[in-house]
């Protein structure tokens, strides 16, 4: 598979909290998913890879330039190959319409009108098109976040626990989007979450994290049926102490 | 009740004395408020999507501004366009150009503190979302005012109504003179004490009646703003 980023030495240092990446590989069509308690450092090395923040020390190879943290800033068409889902949605006070087209508008992209209605159509969106996200639930505000990060073809999709607080219904909607987009268009997605139950539906790779390093990462199936590390076993059986 | 016949007579027949003057007073008032919402807003915007260390600062001297007694500006303006002064050389002293100054310093505090007010209830994480998406800082901002849209024009409103009814500013760098730097307030002042009471009523009328249309606008707008953040 296509290398899609790699990291080497990476490190970024909070006030008592040190996020250390000694190595990790990203690759094209995979979903990649990252577990882990909070305060596990997943959430900044989300904000590490889609150039949100700028680490202390380290590199990240992304589109065929290396990153260092003197240098830690990729030009905006590189920026606009990754996008963010945060567990929140954050909506524009317009129609679902005019915030699924916003990344268009704003790369004055053309606005493929089928297209569009097709991922609408996906996410269980065709009734709501016009009307305005103010009155949507929070399950139908998550769908148009995600309709809204994929419909300008991101090659990076970044997943910030997306299905936390959703109805089973909502959440099925929204992994059986991603694995569908991942099959058709090869993105690198990774997704955080807290669900072990869902990293093991929808992730191609599964990592856990705490307390600022990867503790394991490896494929769906040994991950889950034959975890190396204690911890791994630990916080799988739930009786991780943290 | 004969001054406020008069008045009446005098804007149903259109009299050309009085409609030159509200004429002149809505360009002056117009231009000011253009320039003052080109400064104040971008400049609100950057204070309520920033954090850096002399914010504070700014912010205060920002809020000292929306309360400055206008007439005190007025005399800042008149010595700057004084003879004497450093910009005596423009000869704007006198003249409409002068009453646009002067206006326009004392509406862009109003309008860039509450725009300000009003971006920084935009919520962050939107803020945060739309970087995410690949929005330039400046698109970005852009969506923050339109965001915060209702409040934005809440403050030209505000900065509007602070200087329509303005008189003692205007009146030190203007002078009040006949077709040429008379406005709405001056004439006002100038009518009363000739004892022209009609035309001072009729004035009074439409000052009342501009600025009354601008409240009302502003208080519409506020309720729309409450109901979109109760939706």
């Amino acid at each position: 598979m296509e290398k899609s980023f790699e990291i080497k030495g990476l490190k970024k240092k909070y006030p008592g909290f040190e996020l250390i990446i000694d190595s990790l590989s990203l690759y094209r069509g995979e979903i990649f998913c990252i577990l882990g308690p909070s305060g596990a450092g997943k959430t900044t090395l989300l904000r590490l890879l889609n150039f949100l923040e700028k680490p202390d020390e380290g590199e990240v190879f992304f589109d065929k330039h290396k990153f260092t943290s003197q240098d830690y800033w990729p030009s905006l068409e590189q920026m606009r190959q990754i996008t963010t889902v945060f567990q929140r949605p954050a909506l524009l006070k317009d129609t679902v319409w005019g915030n699924i087209i916003y990344p268009l508008k704003i790369r004055k992209q053309k606005i493929d009108k089928d297209y569009i209605l097709s991922i609408a159509e996906e996410l269980g969106l065709s009734s709501l098109i016009k009307q305005r996200s103010s009155t949507l639930s929070g399950g139908e505000a998550q769908r148009v976040a995600l309709a809204r990060a994929l419909v300008f073809h991101p090659k990076v999709l970044l997943l910030d626990e997306p299905t936390a607080n959703l109805d089973p219904n909502n959440i099925k909607i929204i992994e059986h989007m991603v694995a569908k987009y991942t099959e058709e268009e090869k993105p690198t997605v990774v997704w955080i979450t807290h669900n072990h139950f869902q990293a093991k539906r929808v992730g191609h790779r599964i990592c856990l994290m705490d307390q600022g390093f990867i503790i394991e990462a490896s494929d769906n199936k040994t991950f889950f049926n034959n975890p190396t590390q204690h911890k791994t076993k630990e916080f799988l059986s739930g009786e991780m102490f943290f | 009740m004969e001054g406020l016949a008069e008045s009446l007579m005098l804007l149903l027949t259109l009299d050309p004395y009085v409609y030159d003057i509200i004429g002149l007073s809505l360009r002056v008032t117009g231009f000011a408020l253009l320039f003052s919402t080109l400064i104040g807003v971008p400049l609100g915007t950057f204070l309520g999507l920033t954090n850096f260390r002399g914010k504070p600062l700014i912010t205060a001297l920002l809020y000292t501004g929306m309360g400055f007694p206008p007439v005190v500006i007025g005399l800042f303006v008149f010595i700057m366009f004084s003879a004497a002064g450093p910009l005596g050389h423009l000869g704007w002293l006198f003249s409409v150009r002068a009453i646009i100054t002067a206006q326009t310093i004392i509406a862009f505090p109003l309008i860039a503190g509450f725009t300000m007010a009003a971006v920084m209830s935009v919520d962050k994480n939107l803020m945060k979302q739309l970087i995410a998406l690949g929005a330039t800082r400046l698109q970005a901002s852009w969506a923050a005012i339109k965001e915060a849209r209702i409040g934005v024009l809440v403050s030209i409103i505000a900065g509007f109504g602070g200087i329509i009814s303005e008189v003692g500013a205007v009146m030190l760098v203007g002078g009040n003179i006949e077709g040429k730097t008379r406005v709405l307030t001056t004439a006002i002042v100038l009518e009363t004490r000739q004892g022209n009471f009609g035309v001072a009523v009729a004035f009074g009328i439409i000052l009342l009646a501009i600025t009354f249309i601008a409240n009302l606008t502003m208080i519409t707008l506020q309720k729309k703003h409450l109901f979109e953040q109760n939706e």
